[in-house]
């Protein structure tokens, strides 16, 4: 009875997921009858709500490409450090205290986030760099960085702290310091962790929705300028679903198109993400 | 003094409120084997980690009392406990290479301790010393985790060798691994008495009598007796001893 219950509400988690993806390539490939794969994967202008219409998805796969490596840029030195400094420098207390910290800046909600860009980023921004937009890459790329810093800092820590404490004696032994001990012993043995933590940091950042919605805006371009506004696959998404665009038609089938290039790009950074931690686990024994 | 390795004044460990060592006072004498034996939890691995201040990495262990190494007190402000650990090497109960070459390994302290001298030498003398060269010297660059447990261990003996101390601290060497492994480790050890001073922690009284000039039974935290390793295993002065040694407790 219990099992059955248990296994039922399992199901539910699995069959949402399978629903998704059904719901998404069925919709897609209602869109690639009209538009060839071909022109939707190599176009360079998106533009399908306009009555000139183009359907590369280049521009928003560039937006969002640039967000994400603006928003690692910030968060992979910074999380790193932070995973370093838990595991190897904070005695127990003081890492008893930043860790709960930082678990609550994960906690908290995106559009927040969003909202901290606009009205605290970006303003500094156009002070340092006047003429640039109210939206722009570079305020999206800094607030997701800051929102990622938690997840690489706690998944780095968490690799780090495996590191058998066997290998970080062997070190100390042979009159090594703390900070050799670290950098040269035990990020080298975690680094497997660390990049798996660095992956799953990159795909959320690209499937990040409100923040960038918010802060960088919905331009699609082939920019590589991060004072200019751009458009993600995301805030794309959410453009449509929020419009008036009709349900059914050519336009609002794009969202699952854009939907299912970003669903196959955060599985396939899982799957290698997982790849390599499951690598990790082996490591030692 | 000049024979002496190293001496231990009333020295003292508290894990907490527990004291693990109890006011011990010993010398360790230069070019000898020196072996604590007793029952687990004796103290036997807390004292010598007293020796390289490895008990300092607990952060509840708290130190008091002296080690005099080389006329200066191991714990006294001044010291460096970094200087301390190169120039008194130790090898660990499970052998514990680095996730890295064989090479690198052995390289490893070479390398933190800024060496000049010829690197690729350094190593193979080590390697030698360890009497694991004829094996290892075909795969240098092969990762350490690919050895036996034994051939890990005389590898890690060979890393602690490389940096040339003074001193080499063994911590049930030999408990980790097959008899086989564990006589080559003991026959190592021997040879290595001519340059080094030795303490081995061993909870195996036949190791200890086999191995060591020295021994010091340990029971509870306390130094029960200290005398050279025939006399004590022959002829022990202490009733505990002949109580531990004849197999009556521990």
């Amino acid at each position: 009875m219990i099992a059955t219950l248990l296994f039922a509400c399992g199901l539910v988690s699995v069959l949402t997921t399978i629903g998704i993806v059904v719901v998404l390539v069925t919709e897609s490939v209602g869109f690639f009858r009209q538009v060839p794969i071909r022109e939707f994967l190599t176009g360079t202008r998106w533009a399908p709500l306009f009555s000139d219409q183009a359907f590369g998805i280049l521009p928003l796969l560039n937006g969002t490409l640039l967000i994400a490596f603006g928003s690692m840029v910030i968060a992979l030195p910074v999380g790193l450090t932070s995973a370093i400094y838990m595991s190897e420098y904070a005695s127990p207390r003081v890492r008893g205290t930043v860790k709960p910290i930082l678990e609550v800046l994960a906690g908290i909600p995106t559009v927040v986030y969003g909202y901290f860009a606009l009205m605290f980023v970006t303003p500094i921004i156009r002070q340092v760099f006047p003429g640039t937009g109210i939206y722009n890459a570079a305020a999206g790329a800094i607030v997701v960085g800051i929102m990622i810093i938690p997840m690489v800092a706690s998944l780095s820590e968490d690799a780090l702290s495996a590191v058998p404490r066997a290998l970080r004696e062997a070190a100390y032994g042979l009159g090594a310091t703390r900070f050799e001990v670290s950098t040269r012993v035990v990020v080298p043995a975690a680094l497997s962790g660390i990049a798996a933590s660095f992956i799953l940091a990159i795909s959320r950042a690209v499937g990040e929705t409100m923040a960038v919605t918010l802060a960088a805006g919905a331009t699609p371009r082939m920019t590589l300028n991060f004072l200019e506004s751009v458009q993600t696959m995301t805030a794309y998404i959410v453009q449509v679903s929020l419009g008036e665009t009709p349900h059914g038609s050519l336009e609002y089938q794009t969202i699952f198109a854009v939907g299912l290039v970003l669903f196959v790009i955060t599985l396939g950074m899982n799957v290698v993400s997982n790849r390599i931690t499951a690598r990790f686990r082996e490591a030692y024994e | 003094m000049s024979d002496i390795a190293l001496r231990t004044e009333e020295l003292s460990v508290w894990y907490g409120s527990t004291q693990a060592v109890k006011e011990i006072t010993l010398d360790v004498p230069k070019n000898q084997v020196v072996a604590f034996i007793g029952p687990s939890g004796c103290g036997k691995s807390t004292l010598l980690r007293c020796f390289n201040r490895m008990n300092d990495l607990i952060p509840v262990a708290r130190v008091g009392g002296k080690v005099l190494f080389g006329g200066a007190n191991l714990y006294d402000e001044a010291v460096d406990p970094v200087e301390v650990r190169r120039r008194i090497g130790m090898v660990f109960q499970k052998p514990n290479p680095f996730p890295k070459t064989i090479y690198e390994n052995v390289a490893f302290g070479l390398r933190i301790n800024g060496f000049t001298g010829n690197l690729d030498e350094q190593v193979e003398r080590s390697l030698r010393a360890a009497a694991i060269w004829d094996e290892v010297k075909d795969r240098l660059q092969d990762s350490a985790l690919g050895l036996s447990g034994g051939q890990q261990q005389r590898l890690c003996i060979a890393r602690a060798l490389a940096v040339e101390p003074e001193i080499l601290l063994m911590d049930e060497p030999a408990s980790a691994l097959d008899p086989i492994a564990t006589s080559r480790i003991e026959d190592l050890i021997a040879e290595l008495k001519t340059d080094y001073t030795i303490v081995i922690v061993t909870h195996n009284m036949q190791q200890a009598a086999r191995v060591s000039d020295l021994t010091a039974f340990l029971y509870l935290g306390e130094l029960i007796e200290y005398g050279v390793t025939q006399r004590l295993f022959t002829n022990p002065t202490e009733e505990r001893t002949e109580q531990y040694i004849t197999g009556r407790f521990g």
